[in-house]
Formats: structure tokens, sequence, C-alpha cells
């Protein structure tokens, strides 16, 4: 075979080719300020506009470019890639809960984090509703219609993802009131609705695109503005959204991780691209996307777009997120003893 | 002896029903067309379902163009590496007898038995900041998990086992009459390596690589969980995939699809020439052997 030899130096002579190509194209990337902010699910619009307007207001101000890269997930996966080693100078997640883990576990910012940035450090609000097909065909008024027999329920595992320990305690704290306080009856009514659940995501985003474009399930139990975004993208004549009788109100905290920023370099930008959330800018970004903005006047200018309902807090119905989390999340707790998987 | 034995091997092939024959073809193209032709033209249907436009905007996107070199530059690594190991393990196999044998060929395909997911929570429990080497790293400023060599290694991981798999029966089969006959001749070791070992097993090895490639810039479990996901920073073709599909931009997200589809496609074609040059080989042996049979 005298062509043999010839093809298989030219394809070697090929592959050696394609991979300088490769690892020579990768060399080309420009000195400037690189920040990366680890987020949760639903925030992926909101902080593509917040670090577009971030960065021109920083190029005016400094002079400096900034590029600030995202990474998105589960707020508890995202958590614990942050424990692991995942470099972040400032974290946007879910739950003040997932920063404490950060505290506790990894030690790269001091715990009491929540009291350096106003509102503890939640620069915006959200709460839970249900979102559910046009002309709501199952008739999806409250809570109590999500554990009827044949409805399926959406929401992702809040092992791993925190809007799904919200909507885990809105639950909770609405069948703990129509119990009169009974945790053993509370937990009957929580675990009927996961009954209900066909599939159990690892994070918000996945829910809403198995409910939005996989078409599995009667309602999605979403974020205020995850639920907002899905109508936005997949069209106002798909999907309506249910204002439950009683929610939970949503905090998600931001921080910057100090450990990070010291190696980095970044203390003072990570602080200052917080600080911009509450700007009177930032607000209008984060009103925009759906988030309830904490300024007043931002507030009431987008007050028909936020209706108010009675909702419970962590911290006073729930005695905060440090005693919420291992009663409610952590092993062997509730919703390990009433959620087992295919039963 | 040897054509009535021929002629009653070949008889049942041809013997069959014509019934038979056409229900079995007929299953096997339905099969094709249900599970490979419609998927993928489906792949390329929704890429272009809203203009050429904005599928070459997809492509273009920075974000997308540093998916696709980390996604090539992986494969760029991860197959030569790949070929390495598979000739020093299958070269061990076929010629050495030595204690642990049949253990280093149990290990060898470890990767095929554990789930990627479990490979990549490997990496990041060896080298993630909280265990002792990957702190240590950490603190010389080598960042591996959540980092372009995180995703190498378990990338490396998962495919080590293919090249050294498709070469292992071929060297077992060529045997080493041909190298002694070389050594006996004068040639050095290299030599003997070069002017035969590598060709009498080339194709094999090129087959290999073909298949590691694919696996290569296609794994999406393993490096899901070392990559951090930063965007354009490190994301393959396969995460990046899955974060247009929840950025609800499901144009875009085909339109990366597509491209991962004709990387593979182009693999295919590669193999499938590979392969015809290997055919003339076997028939020029099946004809020596009746040969020597007759």
């Amino acid at each position: 075979m005298p062509g043999s030899r010839s093809t298989f130096t030219r394809a070697i002579a090929a592959l050696v080719v394609a991979a300088s190509v490769a690892l020579g194209v990768g060399q080309s990337r420009a000195a400037q300020i690189t920040l990366l902010n680890v987020s949760y699910d639903p925030t992926r619009e909101l902080y593509e506009a917040v670090n577009a307007q971030f960065a021109k207001d920083w190029k005016a101000k400094t002079g400096d470019d900034v590029t600030i890269n995202q990474s998105h997930g589960g707020s508890g996966k995202q958590a614990r890639a942050v424990i692991d080693g995942l470099e972040a100078d400032v974290v946007t997640l879910g739950l003040a809960g997932d920063i404490d883990a950060i505290v506790e576990k990894a030690g790269l910012l001091p715990a009491n984090w929540q009291s350096r940035l106003p509102d503890n450090s939640c620069p915006y609000t959200s709460t839970i509703v249900l979102l559910v097909r046009k002309g709501n065909p199952k008739k999806i008024k409250d809570w109590d219609d999500l554990v009827k027999p044949g409805i399926a329920v959406i929401t992702p595992n809040p092992k791993a993802s925190g809007g799904a320990r919200w909507n885990f305690l809105a639950t909770w704290g609405y069948a703990l009131k129509k119990n009169g306080g009974d945790e053993s009856k509370a937990a009957a009514f929580v675990g009927a609705l996961y009954k209900n659940v066909p599939v159990l995501d690892s994070g918000a985003r996945g829910s809403t695109t198995t409910f939005a474009e996989r078409e599995i399930g009667d309602v999605l139990i979403a974020w205020e503005n995850e639920a907002r975004m899905a109508i936005k993208q997949f069209g106002a004549d798909k999907y309506e959204v249910v204002y439950p009788s009683v929610s939970i109100l949503a905090e998600p905290p931001v921080a910057w991780i100090d450990k990070v920023d010291q190696r980095h370099g970044t203390a003072a930008i990570s602080k200052a691209y917080l600080e911009f959330l509450y700007t009177p800018a930032g607000q209008e970004i984060i009103a925009q996307n759906f988030f309830r903005p904490r300024d007043q006047t931002v507030a009431a200018k987008y007050a028909t777009q936020f209706p108010s309902l009675p909702m419970l807090t962590i911290d006073a119905d729930f005695g905060g997120w440090k005693t919420a989390q291992p009663k409610f999340f952590g092993d062997g707790g509730v919703f390990d003893k009433i959620y087992q998987p295919g039963s | 002896m040897a054509s009535p034995m021929q002629n009653e091997l070949k008889r049942p092939g041809t013997a069959d029903p014509p019934a038979v024959r056409i229900a079995l073809i007929t299953i096997a193209l339905l099969f094709v067309a249900l599970f490979i032709f419609i998927p993928v033209i489906a792949v390329f249907a929704e890429a272009l379902r809203q203009g050429i436009g904005v599928y070459f905007a997809a492509i273009i996107d920075p974000e997308a163009r540093a998916a696709i070199r980390l996604t090539l530059m992986t494969a760029a690594i991860a197959v030569p590496l790949n070929v390495a190991f598979g000739i020093a393990a299958s070269w061990a196999i076929a010629r050495f007898d030595f204690p642990g044998k049949q253990l280093l060929l149990t290990l060898i395909d470890i990767p095929f038995s554990v789930s990627p997911v479990i490979a990549g929570m490997l990496f990041v429990l060896l080298l993630g900041v909280r265990a002792p080497l990957g702190g240590w790293l950490a603190d010389h400023g080598i960042r591996i998990i959540f980092a372009e060599p995180g995703i190498v290694l378990a990338t490396i991981f998962v495919t080590f086992p293919l090249a050294a798999r498709e070469l292992i029966p071929i060297m077992q089969a060529v045997g080493s009459e041909e190298e002694e006959a070389a050594i006996v001749l004068g040639a050095g070791g290299w030599q003997m390596f070069f002017r035969v070992t590598l060709p009498n097993v080339k194709w094999g090895l090129l087959y290999g690589m073909v298949l590691c490639n694919a696996r290569a810039m296609g794994e999406f479990g393993a490096v899901s969980v070392v990559s951090g996901h930063i965007r354009g920073h490190t994301n393959t073709m396969p995460l990046y995939i899955e974060i247009l599909y929840n950025d609800y931009q499901f144009a875009a997200a085909f339109a990366v699809s597509s491209l991962l589809t004709l990387l593979a496609i182009a693999t295919l074609i590669a193999k499938y020439y590979l392969e015809r040059r290997v055919v003339p080989v076997k028939t020029e042996q099946d004809d020596l052997a009746v040969k020597v049979a007759a």
C-alpha cells in the first residue's frame, strides 16, 4: 500500500495544525479588570443588563474597562462550587443561607456579611407565585389546589435550588396557618404537594423550561420574576400568573468575597459593583427585570407591576435561615422526611 | 474440505426467504430514520428557523467562539495523550506477561464503567481547594478545578480507554513475529517501532483517535461538574448549548448544536474513509488464507 503511509502522515499533520491553531487562538486575551459574579438561576437577564450599565458607568468614572463574567446555576449548587474553589469576586445568590454556608465551610468572608450593605444585603426582593397555562384550565387559585390528585406541579429540588426552598417555605407557611400551627398536618400537606411533582429539576430555570418549553405540568411554583420573565419570553397568550392568598417575601442577597477579592485585587470594584444595585439606575434595571425594587420612588413607578399580597418573612416566621436551613433542608430534615422519590 | 464448508456457511444467509430479508432491512432503515436521521434534520431545521442571519450571529458570538475554542483545545490535548497512553498500554499488554495484567485491563475500563458525573466529582474531591492537594495548588496560584485544566483533565479521564481498547486486540492478533524478524535483521528499537509496529496498528490507532475525538468534544457530565460554568471562559460547546437553552435562546442553542453535529459528522466521514482504506487489506489477507487453505 504505497498511499497509506502518506495518508497517515497527513492525518497526523492535520491534527497537529488543528491543535496549534486552537492553542494559539486561546492566547489572545486583552489585559483588563475582570470580575466573576456567581449567581443563581433566574438572574441571567437581570445581570446581563446590570453588567452592561455598570461597565459603562465605571468606564466613564475611572477610564478602566471592566468585564463581568457570569456563572449561573441552582443557588445551593453555586455556593457549593464557590466553597470548592470557584473564584467568585461577588456572589449574588438566592438566599442568605447559601452565603452563610460559604462562611461556615470555607471562611471566605466574615460572618457579619449581611450587615455590610443596606436592607440585609438584599438589593431586591421577590415573592413566590403560581404560573399556570392560559385560561387556567385546572382552576388553580391557591395552595390548596396544588395537593389535589391529578394536578402536576413543577418545582425544583430544594436541596440544590434556592428558589425551591422559598417555594417550600411558602407552602409550609400556608399549611401551618391553615392547620393552626400543627406541624405534622403541615408536613402531610406539603408531602401531598410533592407527591404531585413529576420532575424535580436542580435549578429554577430548569423547572421553567420543563414547564414552558417541554410543556410538562399544570402549574409551576416560581419566583415572581421568573414567572414574569417566562411570560415575556413565551408570550402573554400562553401563561398567566396566579397570586396565592399568602406567599413569602423572598430576599436574595449579594456579597463580595473578601478572600478572593484580596487575591485578585478587586475589593474596591466588587463593592462598587454591588453598591450600584442600590442606586436609582440599578433599581430601575431591577424593576424592569421583574424583581421588586427597594427604592421607594422606583417601586412607586412600577407599583402596578407588583401587586401587594400577604407575605411571610424568613426572619419573623421561620427564625432566619440559620434555623430554617438545618430544620427543613438539612440531612434528615423535614424535606427528607416528606419526600420519597417515586412513592 | 474447505469449499463445502464455505458453501454451508453461505447458505443460511442467502437462503432466507425474501420476506425476512425485506422485514429486517425495513426495520434497520426505520430505526436509522427514526433515531438518527430525523433528529439530525430537526437540529438543523430548528437552528435555521429564525433565518441564516440569526444562525451565524449565534455562532460568531464571542461566548460561542470561546466555547468552540475550548472544545477544540480540549480535544487537541486529550487525543494525543490518549494515543500515547493507548500505544504504551496495548504494547505492554499484548507483548509482555506480568503479574497484575488482568488487573490493568480491568482498571483501563474504569472510565467506561463509572458515570462521568462521578469522574467529575472525583476531580473536585481531589483538587478542590478544600482537599490537601487542591489547597496546596491554590496557595501557589495554580487553578485546576473551575478552570480550563480541570476540563482537560476530566476529558482525558473519560476518554483514556478508547485508543487502548482499539489497539489491544489488534496488537494481540498481529503478534510479535514481524517485530522479531525486524530485530533479527538488525533494526533498532525505535526503528522497529516506527517501521513495523506502528504501521501494523495504524488504522486501529486512527480509529481510536476518531472515537476519542468524538467523545472529547461531546462530553457533558464530567466537564459540567468541574467547569464552574463561567461564560466565555469555562464552557465547552455542550455546556454552552445547555446555557443557551436555559436562556430561552432556542435558535442559538440549536445553531451551536448543529455545529457540534457537523463536527461529529466530519469525524464520522473520517472514520468511513479510514474503514474503506482497511477493506482492501482484509480481502488480500482473505485471498491469501483461501490460497493457503486450498
